[in-house]
């Protein structure tokens, strides 16, 4: 009956290790830097960080590149890069926070309606508007963050008529939500099959170049909901033990679940807004974390933050650098590179608990 | 005013069905009522209306005079510990951080744990002899271990009331003794309050300083567990058919074969 335990010394309770948050700082940057280097022109790694860093006049650093190079690293690829960390980042994050908040290992932060409330509003403008502007329409982000969230509402909204509190309420609504938006979306598109290519380029995701407008569009919700959920971290896991034990532990457990999916679903729509739906990322990212470092949100979320940004910006750089000129959707990308990488996670931690 | 736990015509409503109908039960510090009878008595939904889990249809809940219903969650988690019955194994948590999670209430709700608490958490994993388990997963543990993790848990709320639903009910024999000696243990040191709901008639006779027989909502026999364990009450209340035979540290109920009619 008693197991006597190897390594009692220097026993302590789960703290996220300074060589993970290397990796994962270390993995950003290696973004940043291919993202800028990489392309139909090709610029020296270290040009490359000297442009970025002559942008910070307290450095006193002269990019040496030439007035072309420089708009094409500060102005193409770079506000690309950085919007591709952003986006990864909450769509990570997003997942990882549905994950723990449902207890669900299924979640991803499309699961309360925000995809197909996006895709609906996005179709109905992309319709309803003139021929040839197609995704590229200014007020589609706009859309999308609308559809997305109203989604989500509503899905909470049903879930709180049907009279019970319990998350297993919420993540019904959220399946009858999705079924219904999505057909009202299919129904559009066929009507309108003139438009459907459109339609398809954005369900399938895309970043675009569009200069810096994008990042500072998300910016905010990104900074704000990275705080939020961040804050939570100890919470999540407390949540482990599912809602009715933390209730006991001190935990206000309905607010506390209301607050970490209201965060979770404000990243989700900002993210889709500037991107279409990009799959793959916020359910693999968070759990190739915590099958390699361990199951608490005091790792994973952190980590998700810098993995699934890093993992979306390199995927970004595949998406337009492997068929250049042409671009192939960063959704295929994701999951063409990223379910392979998976199946490899899963083999060699599996391997290792044996 | 009194100290300990009071509670007064507490009567619970679930879909229409009354589980608990005017309950009246106070337990003052250091002392341990076993909440004994049949299933589906409402025993379980006792100990949760105690710990805030279920609405109240009436009745009120007093801690040291307070009313828990009104106290704020951390408040409660500060006064009230609770072990269920079939405790929740989050995947992939170590004995330590599940041992943490008590500190919860102790904690500003966006801190981490200080040293101190992972000192304390240490400790009392030593006092119920698991230390050598804290990194372990506690997935990976027997029965008999995880239940004493999981009342570290408790005991790290640093509560003065201890819930304990079925504490005994995964365990075999040998563990079952331990757990109950581990509990009396604390309930000494600390002072504690105890209320436990029991399966087994005769450990629950032997640890608690006094027994509450619940049967349909209601409490029909309270008081010794030497007044409480009759042949009678449990024929009546459990529909068995037991001896109970005179123990030296208490009443020892034997279940009997019921005796067959003769077919004519």
């Amino acid at each position: 009956m008693t197991t006597l335990s190897g390594g009692a010394v220097g026993v302590g309770p789960t703290r996220l290790r300074a060589s993970w948050l290397a990796a994962g700082v270390a993995a950003v940057l290696a973004a940043l830097v291919l993202g800028m280097t990489v392309g139909p022109v090709a610029i020296r790694p270290g040009a490359a960080v000297e442009e970025l860093l002559s942008h910070f006049p307290l450095l006193g650093v002269h990019s040496s590149l030439s007035a072309q190079q420089a708009t094409i690293v500060s102005q193409l690829r770079l506000p690309r890069v950085v919007l591709g960390l952003l986006v990864g980042s909450m769509l990570a994050m997003a997942g990882a926070s549905y994950q723990g908040v449902f207890r669900n290992p299924l979640a991803d932060p499309y699961l309360l309606g925000a995809a197909a409330g996006a895709g609906l509003t996005v179709t109905l403008v992309i319709v309803s508007t003139a021929q040839g502007l197609g995704s590229t329409n200014p007020t589609v982000p706009v859309a999308a963050f609308v559809g997305a969230l109203g989604a989500v509402t509503l899905t909470y909204v049903v879930g709180r008529s049907a009279g019970s509190r319990s998350p297993a309420t919420l993540l019904l609504a959220g399946i009858a939500i999705t079924s219904f938006l999505t057909a009202v979306q299919t129904y559009l598109q066929q009507q309108h099959t003139q438009t459907i290519r459109e339609v398809y380029d954005w369900i399938l995701g895309r970043l675009t170049t569009a200069g810096w407008s994008q990042v500072v569009l998300i910016l905010p919700y990104f900074v704000v909901t990275t705080a939020v959920l961040l804050a939570h971290r100890r919470v999540l896991d407390v949540l482990a033990v599912g809602e009715a034990e933390a209730g006991t532990l001190g935990i206000p457990v309905a607010r506390t679940r209301l607050v970490i999916v209201a965060a979770a679903s404000l990243a989700t729509a900002a993210a889709v807004a500037v991107s279409g739906l990009i799959g793959f990322v916020g359910i693999i990212v968070p759990h190739a974390i915590r099958l390699a470092v361990g199951a608490s949100y005091r790792v994973i979320l952190p980590l998700s933050i810098l993995f699934g940004g890093a993992f979306l910006a390199l995927a970004d750089l595949a998406a337009r650098t492997v068929t250049a000129p042409s671009e192939i959707p960063i959704g295929v990308v994701t999951a063409f590179v990223g379910a392979p990488f998976f199946v490899l996670v899963l083999r060699t931690t599996q391997v290792g608990r044996r | 005013m009194s100290n300990g736990l009071d509670i007064r015509g507490v009567t619970v409503e679930l879909g229409g069905a009354r589980l608990l109908d005017g309950i009246d039960l106070s337990v003052e510090p250091g002392r341990w009522v076993s909440v004994v009878g049949p299933n589906g008595a409402g025993k379980t939904t006792l100990v949760h209306a105690i710990a805030g889990g279920v609405p109240l249809k009436a009745g009120r809940v007093l801690l040291d005079g307070r009313d828990v219903r009104r106290l704020r969650a951390r408040a409660r988690a500060r006064s009230i510990a609770l072990v269920p019955q079939s405790p929740v194994v989050p995947a992939g948590m170590s004995v330590l951080d599940y041992a943490l999670l008590g500190r919860t209430p102790h904690l500003a709700f966006f801190a981490t744990e200080t040293s101190d608490d992972v000192e304390r958490s240490t400790e009392v994993l030593e006092d119920l002899g698991v230390r050598h388990l804290a990194d372990r997963l506690l997935e990976t543990l027997s029965g008999g271990e995880r239940q004493r993790v999981v009342l570290a848990r408790a005991l790290l709320q640093d509560a003065p009331l201890l819930l304990l639903d079925e504490p005994t009910s995964a365990l075999d024999i040998g563990h079952q003794q331990d757990v109950l000696e581990l509990v009396e243990r604390l309930r000494d040191t600390r002072n504690l309050a105890v209320v436990s709901t029991m399966h087994d008639l005769t450990l629950a006779g032997f640890y608690a300083d006094e027994l509450v027989l619940l049967d349909q909502g209601r409490i029909v026999k309270r008081g010794a567990a030497g007044d409480v364990l009759t042949e009678e009450h449990l024929r009546r209340h459990f529909g068995a058919q037991v001896t109970v035979l005179r123990g030296a540290d208490g009443p020892l109920v034997v279940p009997q074969r019921p005796r067959r009619r003769a077919v004519p």
